[in-house]
């Protein structure tokens, strides 16, 4: 399954875009200037009359969209995480999400991956913005064919859908027959003991902590939730039900985002203990991607120690 | 002179309808006792003319793929867009008696998911240009024939947002788009010259590349000239019209009063502009 290959996910949504907008002229592309790295420069070039650029304007691209999407149009905004889910955020409020609208938000550089651009380009808070809004829909893929699934899956849906990629490359983990479904949590292992609960592209490292565990005898529950919006409560509740502990791991905020989607369920049903990992409410900086996480513990290590300390 | 016999008909037939527009608009916002009088009664002309003349709608289907789209960017004066639309018959006429209640089709603010003929939900400030453009591009793409209004208030102008959407407007030649600013030179809290000057709206407006047009927003030959020169846009560009103004415009105590802007008249207050609104002369 997992090898040491792997394609940052901004490279699958570029191909997934391209591939549904041949196939539906109602697919458009809003770009803020960005389109190179965002990985639409393909749809610019061959869908001219499906693609706008708007320049650096992001408030003014979100609007676009839902002009765009109340004649029919499905509108991808295209931009990085901190500018989809901050610059334009109560542009996504009025225009998209209070009326429903069938505008998808899709950011590249989500989480700590634009390492060397530092604090300004690094988007951690953006899921649980996204998060907050009613009517949205949240989804951080793992990897390459993942994306392309769930970029096609948020196309599919008639709503408002916030997508994160990364810019840099992350491994291969699924292929390309796997199906995903919004809101529907992938169970990559049934486990007893602990339940290790991942979005998005740190999905890998839970993976490896969970084969580290095993060795030692703990038994471990692998889900990845790539929607944190809606939640997939029957996978947290089975969590809950059948192991003693829960650890959510994610390249975001540990404010807000997936870790306290997964505690709002537990508080409420559960007996279970929780340990998240995630940025810990501070600003990363220009460095290299290992060493940001490394700085805020999401790393193998982290997950397993948490482990121990979980079920000590 | 047969022309100018029909001009005369359709003059008075939009002064009758300016009226109604005035009455109803200030009925809903007595019986809420919230709501904005003063930007409603400045746009009252315009709407008018655009719900009684001007715009290709067609009120049994609000959601006509072909229709006209209007934008009001300056959402909080609905009551004026309320009124147009009860008088075309989008819903019935006492849903007016709604507005601002819990439930309502009127909410206090456009809501496209559960008012007909609201053609995208505004409220917050400068936001619905942008809308109004993704609409004119969708129209240009598609190949249709309609056209995109929107009216923005002055004070909006000083979102950054306006343009962003105007500098997109021009780069896109959307010649079916319409901006009509309301030009009435009061915000919220004070003169828009106070809070935050506009300069030369005009000639910001050229430099971003629009067929700007300035015109006494009371008048109604003068709006209904601007709309017939425009109607055949052959410019090649978006089209914006200044609209000048008054705030409170037709109920005297009202006019030019800053704290008319969000204010609802009181029975005594509501009796008197009634009363002057139906005795205008002209």
């Amino acid at each position: 399954m997992s090898n040491t290959q792997g394609r940052a996910t901004r490279d699958a949504y570029g191909e997934a875009i391209l591939e549904l907008g041949k196939d539906d002229s109602r697919i458009y592309v809003i770009d803020c200037d960005i389109g190179r790295s965002c990985k639409t420069v393909e749809f610019a070039r061959q869908l001219p009359q499906q693609h706008i650029n708007v320049g650096i304007a992001e408030q003014n691209a979100c609007g676009v969209a839902a002009g765009l999407a109340t004649c029919g149009k499905i509108p991808f905004v295209t931009t990085y995480a901190v500018f989809g889910s901050m610059r334009m955020l109560e542009q996504i409020r009025q225009e998209v999400c209070y009326p429903h609208l069938n505008v998808k938000i899709a950011c590249s550089h989500g989480g700590l991956t634009p390492a060397n651009d530092g604090a300004s380009h690094q988007g951690i808070e953006d899921m649980g913005l996204l998060r907050t809004l009613a009517n949205m829909t949240v989804v951080a893929p793992a990897d390459f064919a993942s994306t392309k699934a769930l970029v096609k899956a948020a196309a599919a849906y008639d709503g408002p859908v916030y997508l994160r990629f990364t810019r840099d490359a992350v491994p291969f983990i699924y292929d390309d027959q796997d199906e995903f479904e919004i809101g529907k949590a992938v169970l990559h292992s049934e486990g007893t003991d602990l339940t290790i609960i991942s979005t998005g592209a740190v999905l890998d490292l839970c993976r490896r902590a969970a084969a580290l565990l095993e060795e030692r005898s703990i038994s471990v529950r692998l889900v990845d939730m790539h929607t944190i919006k809606p939640i997939d409560r029957a996978a947290v509740l089975s969590a809950i039900a059948t192991t003693k502990g829960i650890i959510t791991v994610e390249d975001h905020t540990i404010i807000n985002g997936l870790g306290s989607a997964v505690a709002e369920i537990v508080s409420e049903i559960g007996t279970v203990r929780m340990r998240r990992i995630g940025v810990q409410d501070q600003f990363g900086e220009s460095a290299p991607y290992e060493r940001l996480l490394e700085k805020n513990g999401i790393t193998v290590d982290g997950i397993v120690k948490a482990a121990q300390e979980l079920l000590g | 002179m047969r022309q100018e016999l029909v001009h005369d008909t359709l003059i008075d037939s939009l002064r009758t309808s300016t009226k109604e527009l005035r009455k109803t608009l200030l009925t809903m916002i007595h019986a809420a006792q919230s709501g904005h009088p003063g930007g409603s009664l400045s746009a009252s002309e315009i709407v008018a003319t655009l719900y009684f003349h001007e715009l290709r709608i067609k009120p049994e289907d609000p959601r006509w793929p072909d229709r006209d789209r209007f934008v009001l960017s300056k959402g909080h004066v609905c009551p004026v867009l309320y009124s147009a639309l009860a008088l075309r018959g989008y819903f019935p006429y006492e849903t007016i008696y709604t507005l601002r209640q819990e439930g309502s089709m009127l909410q206090g603010h456009p809501d496209m998911k559960r008012c007909p003929g609201i053609d995208i939900s505004t409220g917050s400030l400068g936001q619905g240009l942008s809308t109004a453009v993704g609409m004119a591009i969708a129209g240009k793409r598609d190949g249709k024939e309609y056209r995109v209004f929107c009216l923005v208030g002055d004070g909006e102008t000083q979102e950054g947002q306006i343009w962003e959407a105007l500098q997109t407007a021009s780069k896109y030649k959307l010649d079916n788009l319409v901006v009509i600013i309301d030009n009435n030179n009061i915000q919220n809290d004070d003169t828009c010259s106070v809070v935050m000057p506009l300069g030369d709206l005009e000639a910001k407006l050229n430099a971003f590349g629009l067929w700007t047009h300035v015109i006494d927003g009371h008048d109604l030959v003068q709006i209904t000239s601007v709309f017939d020169r425009i109607r055949n846009n052959d410019s090649g560009l978006p089209v914006a019209i200044v609209a000048k103004t008054v705030k409170g415009k037709g109920v005297s105590f009202m006019e030019d009063i800053t704290a008319w802007h969000g204010q609802a008249p009181n029975d005594e207050e509501f009796a008197r502009a009634m009363a002057e609104i139906e005795g205008e002369s002209r």
